[in-house]
């Protein structure tokens, strides 16, 4: 493993395959455990510095770190030294200055964890910068494909929506391309990006064909607003030819799966009977979350490079 | 004082000495003496009319933190420059004869580099209205090159006005050429990797329709057009195109755009976010091509000073700008000379002679020969070192070449027969 | 649970290979040494319980630790097994996250906990460990059983003690002591994991 997890890229298959099986291995030694604590990070210390809100992520990698016996300091950048204009490399400064062994940084900037890890000598994990990646989203999304279909190898991943926007839509094409499944982006033309020829996947303007042939739906939050800058003419449209309704979901194959990384617009992308259906990992999901970010916090901060 | 520089080679030629007498070159010869000369050895060393840059912002008056005119003159005196247009993005903004000639007169202060003022073509850079361009050309700064730099003229009709209105005094209308309604947000050029780093995408089509637009309006009313840092290789077809069918366009290109590539964007370091952005190899081969073949006519730096807080931040945050000045030459030696594109002819006629004649300078960018202004350059072609941006005269630190090899070091220049510059060192 | 564990044999495997030249312990007196670890272990678990039917075993777990305390483990069971008729029951604790050397040895993959149905309350829980040297895998393992439940007792099994204790920790069972010193390595190689059965010690860092 790298020292810091700042994108997909930064794990090759053994370092991706090693952390979803030591998310396994933690998961089953914590299964129907009374005491969920494990003492491996005893004495590190933990930041968690939030630049946009995202409780369901910070409590997430709280309760990771909580369960290594990590001590754990929440840094949200509103009501703190940064709303008064210090800026991200002073403070990643002077929390390095209070002891603290990795760095888990949400930014709202594309590359701030990358200027982070640049700056500071303790790990950072990057839980959301920009548009850019979301690493730790596309471990437990694979961790979740892993549990539920057995597999990764030649699984057939169709990724649904605002892909031009979608951090989690980044990470999730690298980590999976790496973990040899085979991702289908399917949105309209305007929430791809200009250079999407370039990725390692299939590209479909048309849900309706690519579903039959899917073993998982990644569906991705759009946001309505974006039909203000005509990204598409409205979201009715938008639901109609791009949302997952109860008819859609027949198309899919028996044993195929339906994901979400939250929070979700029921009504948008997704129906709410499709939300709710056993088909439906989006409540596993944030379960598994909380068990890959303690493998990666483990691989991270456990030690020094493995000889 | 008058200089006898013994040895040099002008324009890479044979050895010659070279006479200055009074701020002029009085002699150029083999073995010249002259007893009240101080001599500059300068055997190995090419000769070179003094350079002219079409693009430099000194950021006084405003952001004297960043660059003063003094600390940019001393830097453009060591990349061999004798004068530099100061870019009117300035704050105040360069839209008065007041504030251009405020920026001449702290040039002729300085006294290590003519710097010429460049006036602002609409009220603060707003876009709306044109500012006083003749009493900016009738003021002390004699304001030839007009910009909105920093920002694109791009109501069409503000454009074909502006370039019309210079006509009087023989201006041109340096334009920035960016549709700013396919730019917003944009971080870097958009291509494979904006997609891949989630960065906004800057579309080489924003830079290109702006132009298309620009030289169909000057030939339509037959002004002159000068086309700020094309970055991209549709623009040199443009040009190219425009060229050809008589229109009255020059361009100019930046040194990074000559040898970065937006790879460099994976970083993630600012240092390498410029307005336009670094493109692809392909853009690089073309802008090279394009100079080569002399569509594009001059390359200017756009040197973009920025205080160390506006460039170490996230690269959303970050100013765009990089320094050129004092590494412009080198980067021209590295891409067009070593590479075969340019002789040093060449390189004479794309730093000096032609950006010279596109500011309408007198005294710049003219020939080695007697009876000329004494303004050129030594330049050890020879030597390769490794850019240390602490070692800048530039106040900002800001360099892309930071801990790259470029060839070449401006050794002396001189200003109308007075060196700035002497062993590779400013003299005041 | 204990049913994901492999089914105990009743013979120790038969080396494939020769022990190597100089070896402390070879192939057979590994399995000399197994056999009169699990008839102690035998007599002890009947001390220890004078009143269950089949001798105090059936509270018995055997829990190893990885990498090859689980299969010396596995190998006690099935010897227990051989000479009294009695089944007994095996578990793995991994104790990785409880290590206290992390910084100083790295992180390493985990294995698998792995515990018998009804786990070990209340159970006569005997830690199996290949060697004891300073003593730290053991309290790890002690700090792990604590989280995992609430035995009866804890008692400890090692094939090698070679001294050097750094922690106020001793075996209840010992294959062999040897004493060393701490320049040298001692090896346990079983057939399981290593091809042989062979324990040997070297002078320096193997690599």
């Amino acid at each position: 493993m790298k020292r810091h997890l700042l994108e997909a890229a930064d794990l090759d298959r053994a370092d991706a395959t090693l952390v979803l099986d030591t998310a396994a291995q933690i998961d089953q030694a914590l299964a129907g455990r009374e005491v969920k604590k494990l003492p491996t990070l005893r004495g590190r210390t933990v930041v968690n510095l939030f630049y946009e809100d995202s409780t369901r992520t910070r409590i997430s990698f709280e309760l990771a770190a909580k369960r290594l016996s990590a001590d754990v300091i929440n840094f949200s950048a509103k009501g703190s030294s940064v709303s008064k204009g210090e800026s991200l490399k002073d403070t990643a400064l002077t929390l390095e200055a209070m002891g603290s062994d990795a760095i888990v940084v949400r930014h709202s900037a594309s590359g701030a964890p990358h200027r982070l890890a640049h700056w500071v000598r303790g790990s950072v994990v990057n839980a959301g910068d920009g548009t850019h990646e979301h690493p730790t989203q596309a471990l437990l999304d694979a961790y979740t494909i892993r549990r539920r279909l057995g597999r990764l190898e030649g699984v057939r991943v169709a990724i649904v929506g605002d892909v031009l926007h979608s951090r989690v839509a980044r990470s999730n094409i690298g980590l999976l391309h790496t973990l040899g499944a085979e991702v289908t982006v399917v949105a309209p033309p305007t929430l791809l990006p200009v250079g999407v020829g370039s990725w390692p996947v299939e590209v479909s303007y048309d849900l309706d064909a690519v579903l039959p042939k899917a073993d998982v739906v990644m569906m991705l939050r759009v946001q309505a607003e974006r039909m203000n800058a005509s990204f598409f003419p409205s979201a009715r449209e938008y639901s109609r030819r791009y949302g997952l309704d109860a008819r859609r979901m027949s198309l899919l194959d028996d044993d195929a799966i339906v994901m979400h990384p939250g929070p979700m617009n029921r009504g948008m992308e997704i129906a709410a009977e499709v939300a709710d259906s056993v088909r439906s990992t989006i409540v596993e999901q944030v379960g598994n979350g909380v068990s890959v970010r303690m493998a990666v916090l483990y691989l991270l901060l456990g030690g020094n490079e493995p000889a | 004082m008058n200089y006898l520089i013994k040895g040099a080679r002008p324009y890479g030629g044979d050895p010659a000495d070279i006479l200055i007498k009074n701020g002029r070159i009085a002699a150029i010869g083999e073995s010249l003496s002259s007893t009240s000369a101080e001599v500059v050895d300068a055997a190995g060393l090419i000769a070179l009319p003094g350079l002219v840059d079409l693009h430099t912002h000194l950021r006084e008056p405003g952001r004297e933190d960043a660059e003063t005119v003094e600390t940019g003159s001393r830097a453009a005196a060591l990349g061999g420059f004798t004068a530099v247009h100061a870019m009117a993005n300035t704050d105040p903004v360069a839209d008065t004869a007041g504030v251009v000639e405020q920026v001449w007169r702290l040039g002729q202060e300085a006294g290590l580099v003519d710097v010429v003022p460049v006036g602002a073509v609409t009220v603060g850079l707003r876009g709306e209205r044109l500012a006083e361009l003749g009493a900016m050309a009738d003021s002390a700064a004699r304001v030839r090159v007009f910009s909105d730099d920093g920002s694109c003229v791009s109501d069409p009709a503000l454009m074909r006005r502006a370039l019309e209105y210079v006509k009087a005094f023989d201006g041109v209308v340096a334009q920035h050429a960016e549709e700013p309604r396919l730019t917003a947000g944009a971080q870097m050029h958009e291509g494979n990797r904006s997609a891949r780093l989630g960065l906004t995408g800057w579309p080489a089509a924003a830079e290109e329709a702006i132009i298309a637009r620009d030289v169909l309006l000057a030939g339509h009313v037959g002004a002159r057009l000068h086309v700020c840092h094309v970055s991209t290789a549709g623009s040199v077809e443009i040009l190219r195109w425009a060229k050809g069918r008589g229109v009255q366009v020059t361009a100019e290109v930046t040194p990074h755009h000559l040898l970065l590539t937006d790879a460099c964007a994976e970083s993630y370091d600012p240092v390498f976010k410029v307005n336009p952005p670094l493109r692809t190899d392909d853009d690089v081969a073309a802008l090279r091509a394009g100079l080569a073949d002399g569509t594009i006519d001059a390359v200017a730096t756009d040197h973009a000073p920025h205080a160390v807080e506006d460039k170490e931040s996230e690269w959303a945050q970050a100013r765009p700008g990089m320094l050129g000045l004092e590494q412009a030459l080198s980067v021209v030696v590295e891409t067009m000379v070593e590479t075969g594109l340019l002789d040093w002819q060449g390189v004479a006629d794309r730093m000096s002679v032609r950006p010279a004649v596109i500011g309408r300078l007198e005294g710049h960018g003219r020939p080695l020969a007697p009876g000329e202004p004494a303004n050129l350059l030594l330049l050890d072609a020879t030597t390769r070192a490794i850019v240390d941006p602490a070692t800048l005269a530039s106040r900002s630190r800001n360099s892309p070449y930071a801990g790259r090899e470029l060839p070449g070091r401006v050794v002396a220049t001189f200003l109308r027969g007075v060196p700035t510059v002497l062993d590779g060192k400013a003299t005041k | 649970m204990a049913s994901s564990v492999e089914p105990a044999r009743n013979e120790p495997p038969k080396s494939g290979a020769p022990s190597s030249p100089g070896a402390l312990l070879s192939s057979a007196d590994v399995a000399r040494v197994v056999d009169r670890m699990a008839h102690q272990l035998i007599e002890r678990a009947a001390a220890s319980d004078p009143g269950s039917p089949n001798g105090g075993l059936s509270s018995l777990v055997l829990v190893g630790i990885p990498t090859r305390g689980a299969p010396l483990a596995r190998r006690l069971a099935a010897r227990v097994e051989a000479f009294s008729g009695t089944t007994v029951d095996v578990g793995i604790v991994d104790i990785t996250l409880y290590r206290d050397d992390l910084r100083l040895r790295g992180v390493r993959a985990l294995e698998p906990t792995v515990l018998p149905d009804g786990g070990i309350d209340d159970r006569l829980v005997v830690l199996v460990d290949d060697v004891l040297y300073s003593g730290r895998s053991v309290r790890a393992a002690l700090d792990a059983l604590r989280d995992l439940g609430r035995p009866r007792s804890v008692q400890l099994a090692v094939l090698v003690d070679r001294g050097h204790r750094e922690l106020p920790i001793r075996a209840d069972f010992v294959g062999k002591n040897v004493p060393t010193s701490r320049s040298q390595q001692v090896r346990v190689h079983l057939a399981e994991t290593d091809g042989a059965d062979e324990v040997l010690v070297t002078e320096g860092d193997i690599t």
